[in-house]
């Protein structure tokens, strides 16, 4: 029942993309060209090309405000998506075709430049889109972030209770291993996943890295067969449970985290990206238009 | 020594008051130099329930139809102004007696004696009754229990106290909220009578052990502990103390402060001591009264809501009515013109009065309602007349209370239509069909139809068609529960009839009446809540289960495996009748279902008459064990359909599935929602339960029977022909529909400000952009009107369909009813 973006209403934009780049393929051919006229935006299938191009732009632009316009009753806006992604793809064609190869340090090329990498970028996005949420759905494992995180903060209090009655050094590792647990962090750290958790250990003065919370599970599965007291090593054993949870509920906070900045990130340049190419869209027309 | 007055009002709030006022103008208009009423208050203040609400509360004059008949004032405004109000109406001369609580009444009309809790006397000729039904918090019972600064039986706000020792005494949901919020701030003690918090919801319960086990809150529980005594303080700011019985021995506490919250008195007992009969046994129940508000004990009077008029206008009006009466006035009621209105467009010339009273006669059912209970179902009810077309085109537009008419021929409602209420027909003929297609039925004069859809909350099975001339009643919903809790002969009389029209309508049979109502009688009706078994799986069965109301899954190899869903009006277990008797599937109810038990030989009855329907009743048994093998060769969809089913899905019409491998997470449905609902939104993505890529999120399911549509004192939740459950503007913000909602799909909110235009935001910045703002500030009018419940409504209306699934980028939002769900999860 639930269809996705590409396959809406049976690939309605998906053939209509197809028939317009098969006729700006056709109408790029029928430039002819000689070498005193190769195909170029000057014709007039090249002014055509442009017109289609940067019509094109400036409805893709308009998805933007269209997904604001909550009372608008104008298609749905995932019907808009579909058409998005589809127009988008083959504006690179369009375009292409208008520009002829004709590049050079200019302007236009910028235009065309930027206009790519918007198009790349939104390719990108639709690569994640399609293939991150049910990957984040599986990490997840039916539960949300905030639930995550409620599960994280009652196992921290547990191990902050159960870690009282070990002996002081003990205590004051596994208090470090929870105080310097980090998640998030900078966008490079979000999108990394990387680990930068550390401890503090005993008689030292700087913390190490606990990644993976490795050194507290290894010190503390060291410890167990050490312990002299049954009670001991069942309070010990309790803690390495604990922390072992500990970590697989911080991997899968980092992995969400990472997922959703997958999912975000792009638009950090496909929007901005737009701006420009909008600007560069203007001016290359005016530019156009004062040298004809 | 007695004093002795004409009139004795027992309870000073709005329905007393009122009634006082106008003893109070009898009085003066006869030049009376001593009062010859009393009015007679519990409490030391008046209208207490008002006054305990908090502080700058909107009160709402609902309903907005009825006129205000009274010497006391009363309009929609703050509880201080309102009570400003009646304070000095008060001081304007009403001889009210405080802190004398009626504990016994004797005596007849004429000379009823009053035993008050001091031990003092009144005899009285009449007496009011306007006590209400929130009654009075059960006191401690050990002496010094008087509500004080220190001793205290409400909590208004929580953060009024920081750095105390408080004890919360009681068990109670009202208990564990007061006492956790306090323990913020405070070293708190939670006194519990039994060993366990069995009387508190669940939520409270979890909450209460967590906090009793939580070693950083000062948070602390005495089991089977009561109350033996208490220390007042010596003067205020010093420590007080209450000494407990607990199972170790006495215990003394030092405390700050007291707060019992140990329920309300019920008012029953006591009204029962009066020798007032309360018919039924329902908790809900309220004594009968007559048109004169007159209870089966002569000369005396209940009026408000302990005669079943919560609301503070009605009541006030009958304060005002009941003195009339008592002085011999045969006045017309307040709601006299409505009920004109109602009859306004009847074909004949008769007093309003009379033609309730005709109509009371005419249909069997009605005649064993007291009037007054009869009244209040005609005023809130519709009457309907169907005219031919072309009168129609002329007749006069119909007003809410004004009589309606509809077009002769065309049905009154269609098949697969949201409506839930009941028709009567007074005159003429209606033509009803039990199914849709299905044969029709005649039905005539004094006899009632809509029970199914009353009963189940399923849309309308078949047409009814109305034929000319004819002069129904169509009776709400809400009108008609209320009527069947408290009147035990209505609900059966419905009960049976609609066992003999659900049995005409599954197996279509040629019996007699009789003999079907001989059926009716044998069937036997089951209950069963949430998760309960009808039938298990490879067990040996010899009956079937007709669906009343509710949902049954049937799983097959495991709890959560369900290969196939039932709703009201459809049988289950039939297999066992017309194949082999092992049962393929295990049944459950989905949501709190209701059944028709057959067995052998009734269905054998049933089917024999008519045995053209077996191979219709085959056909349909063969289509179902289909669709369910199918369903059980696929585990995984099996599995996400228990998982919809454990959501709470069984008993929706119209839910929002998120697909979890479609949904990027962009929130865009809740803005859209916020967006084309006065900024706020009512469904929250995030939250809600996942199984298997499939999410619900929290957002309102528009239940088959709507458990917010449960007690909403001004009838402001209503549903559309199209099933969308909506909260009109009559909200009042009590909150009750939050509470009663299961899911949490719906709160409390002030209107949110207004919004700069899209444009002002993209380009220049301006205001918080789409969607609901984290915090906003609600502008004084919106504060001033008070928090309103807000929920979904479907976008009813809308063309283009519900803004959140509009809105979604990526198709993962979708709408869907519950016939949907097989093909939602299958070939996932």
């Amino acid at each position: 029942m639930h269809i996705n973006l590409l396959a809406w209403r049976g690939y309605r934009y998906g053939k209509l993309a197809l028939i317009l780049g098969l006729l700006s393929i056709v109408l790029y051919a029928s430039q002819g060209g000689d070498a005193a006229q190769p195909p170029n935006g000057g014709t007039w299938q090249g002014y055509v090309l442009g017109t289609v191009g940067a019509l094109l732009i400036l409805w893709l632009s308009v998805l933007g405000i269209r997904k604001r316009r909550y009372n608008s009753n104008l298609g749905t806006v995932q019907g808009w998506t579909s058409a998005h992604v589809y127009l988008g793809g083959v504006l690179l064609l369009v375009a292409t075709l208008h520009s002829a190869a004709q590049l050079g340090w200019n302007v236009h090329t910028l235009a065309y430049a930027l206009m790519c990498m918007v198009i790349v970028s939104g390719f990108y996005g639709l690569y994640v889109y399609l293939h991150v949420p049910g990957r984040l759905a599986g990490n997840n494992a039916g539960k949300d972030r905030e639930a995550w995180l409620e599960e994280l903060a009652a196992l921290d209090e547990h191990i902050r209770e159960v870690v009282e009655s070990c002996d002081a050094e003990l205590q004051s590792m596994a208090l470090s291993a929870l105080e310097l647990s980090r998640l998030g962090g900078s966008l490079t750290q979000q999108l990394s996943a990387r680990d930068h958790s550390r401890i503090l250990l005993p008689n030292q003065s700087k913390a190490v890295s606990n990644a993976e919370q490795a050194v507290m599970i290894h010190s503390l599965s060291q410890r167990i067969p050490k312990a002299r007291k049954q009670s001991e090593a069942a309070v010990l054993n309790q803690l390495l449970a604990l922390f072992g949870r500990r970590q697989v509920i911080l991997n899968l906070l980092r992995r969400d985290i990472q997922l959703r900045g997958f999912l975000k990130i792009w638009l950090l340049l496909h929007i901005p990206l737009t701006i420009a190419l909008l600007v560069a869209l203007v001016i290359h027309i005016f530019t156009v238009f004062i040298y004809w | 020594m007695s004093d002795r007055y004409h009139l004795a009002i027992v309870g000073a709030g709005p329905a007393g008051l009122s009634a006082a006022g106008r003893a109070a103008y009898y009085d003066a208009v006869n030049g009376a130099t001593t009062p010859s009423y009393v009015l007679l208050e519990g409490f030391s203040t008046f209208a207490k329930t008002i006054q305990k609400y908090q502080k700058g509360k909107h009160v709402m004059d609902e309903p907005g139809f009825l006129d205000l008949r009274s010497e006391l004032g009363f309009t929609a405004g703050k509880r201080e102004q309102i009570l400003a109000s009646w304070q000095q109406s008060l001081e304007a001369g009403i001889n009210i007696r405080y802190d004398s609580e009626v504990v016994a009444i004797d005596g007849e009309k004429g000379s009823f004696r009053l035993g008050l809790q001091s031990g003092d006397v009144i005899e009285a000729e009449h007496i009011v009754f306007s006590i209400g039904t929130q009654g009075n918090p059960r006191a401690l019972g050990v002496s010094g229990d008087a509500e004080s600064d220190f001793v205290r039986y409400t909590l208004d706000d929580p953060a009024d106290f920081k750095d105390e020792t408080i004890i919360v005494v009681g068990a109670g949901d009202a208990a564990i909220e007061n006492a956790i919020a306090l323990s913020d701030y405070n070293k708190v003690f939670i006194i519990n009578r039994r060993n366990e918090f069995s009387r508190a919801k669940d939520g409270n319960l979890n909450a209460v052990l967590a906090a009793i086990n939580d070693k950083n809150r000062g948070f602390y529980c005495r089991y089977e502990s009561s109350v033996a005594g208490l220390e007042l303080p010596a003067c205020s700011g010093q420590l007080g103390a209450l000494i407990l019985n607990t199972p170790s021995g006495e215990e003394r506490i030092e405390c700050h402060r007291i707060i019992a919250r140990l329920g309300t008195v019920p008012p029953r007992k006591f009204v029962e001591s009066c020798s007032i009969e309360i018919s039924s046994p329902s908790m809900e129940a309220v004594p009968d009264v007559d048109r004169h508000y007159q209870s089966n004990v002569p000369g005396l009077y209940i009026i408000g809501a302990l005669a079943g008029y919560p609301l503070i206008k009605q009541a006030m009006n009958q304060g005002y009515d009941v003195i009339e009466f008592i002085h011999g006035k045969n006045t017309k009621p307040a709601d006299y013109p409505l009920l004109q209105g109602q009859f306004s467009g009847l074909p004949y010339v008769m007093d309003a009065e009379d033609v309730l009273d005709l109509y009371q006669q005419r249909v069997p059912m009605f005649r064993r309602m007291n009037p007054l209970a009869f009244r209040e179902l005609i005023i809130e009810s519709r009457i309907i007349v169907s005219l031919p077309p072309s009168e129609l085109a002329q007749a006069a537009p119909s007003g809410d209370h004004s009589t309606h008419f509809v077009a002769a021929g065309e049905p009154l409602y269609r098949h697969g239509e949201f409506s839930t209420s009941f028709y009567t027909l007074v005159e003429g003929e209606v033509q009803l069909q039990l199914e849709q297609d299905g044969p029709w039925h005649t039905i005539k004069p004094g006899q009632f139809f809509g029970e199914m859809s009353l009963i189940s909350g399923r849309p309308r099975q078949g047409d009814a068609v109305v034929s000319q001339d004819s002069i129904l009643i169509e009776t709400p919903r809400r009108i008609m529960v209320k009527l069947m809790n408290s009147n035990e002969e209505v609900r059966s009389g419905i009960d049976r009839v609609f066992v003999m029209r659900a049995l005409q309508a599954a197996f279509r049979p040629q019996l007699s009446l009789d003999e079907l109502a001989a059926i009716a009688g044998r069937v036997e009706t089951c209950q069963f809540k949430a998760g309960e078994v009808l039938f298990s799986e490879g067990e040996e069965g010899e009956c079937l289960h007709l669906i009343r109301s509710g949902t049954v899954m049937l799983t097959r190899g495991g709890a959560n495996m369900v290969v196939a869903q039932s709703h009201s009006g459809e049988l289950v277990g039939q297999l066992a009748l017309m194949g082999t008797p092992k049962r393929a599937d295990s049944a459950t109810a989905a949501v709190r279902t209701e059944t028709v038990l057959l067995r052998r030989p009734e269905f054998l009855t049933l089917v024999n008459s008519q045995p053209e329907h077996v191979a219709t009743l085959q056909s349909r048994l063969s289509d179902t064990l289909q669709k369910s093998n199918a369903m059980a060769s696929q585990p995984q969809a099996a599995r996400a359909i228990g998982f919809l089913m454990a959501e709470g899905l069984g008993e929706a019409t119209n839910a929002l599935v998120i697909d979890e491998t479609l949904c990027v997470g962009c929130d865009n449905c809740e803005r859209a929602c916020a967006e084309t609902h006065n900024g706020i939104s009512r469904l929250n993505r995030q939250s809600g339960a996942s199984m298997a890529g499939l999410h619900v999120p929290v957002s309102c399911r528009h239940c088959e029977l709507p458990h917010c549509m449960k007690d909403c004192p001004p009838d402001a939740i209503r549903r559309t022909a199209n099933g969308e459950v909506f909260i009109s503007d009559s909200c009042i913000g009590c909150g009750n529909c939050e509470t009663n909602c299961p899911y949490g799909a719906i709160k409390l909110s002030y209107q949110a400000p207004k919004k700069p235009g899209l444009l002002s935001w993209l380009l220049f910045g301006l205001g918080s952009g789409p969607g609901e703002p984290e915090h906003f500030k609600p502008s004084a009018a919106a504060q001033d009107a008070g928090k309103k419940a807000v929920k979904c409504d479907a976008c009813m209306g809308r063309s283009g369909g519900p803004a959140c699934v509009q809105a979604c980028p990526t198709g993962a939002a979708l709408r869907l009813s519950p016939n949907q769900f097989a093909q939602l999860v299958e070939g996932r």
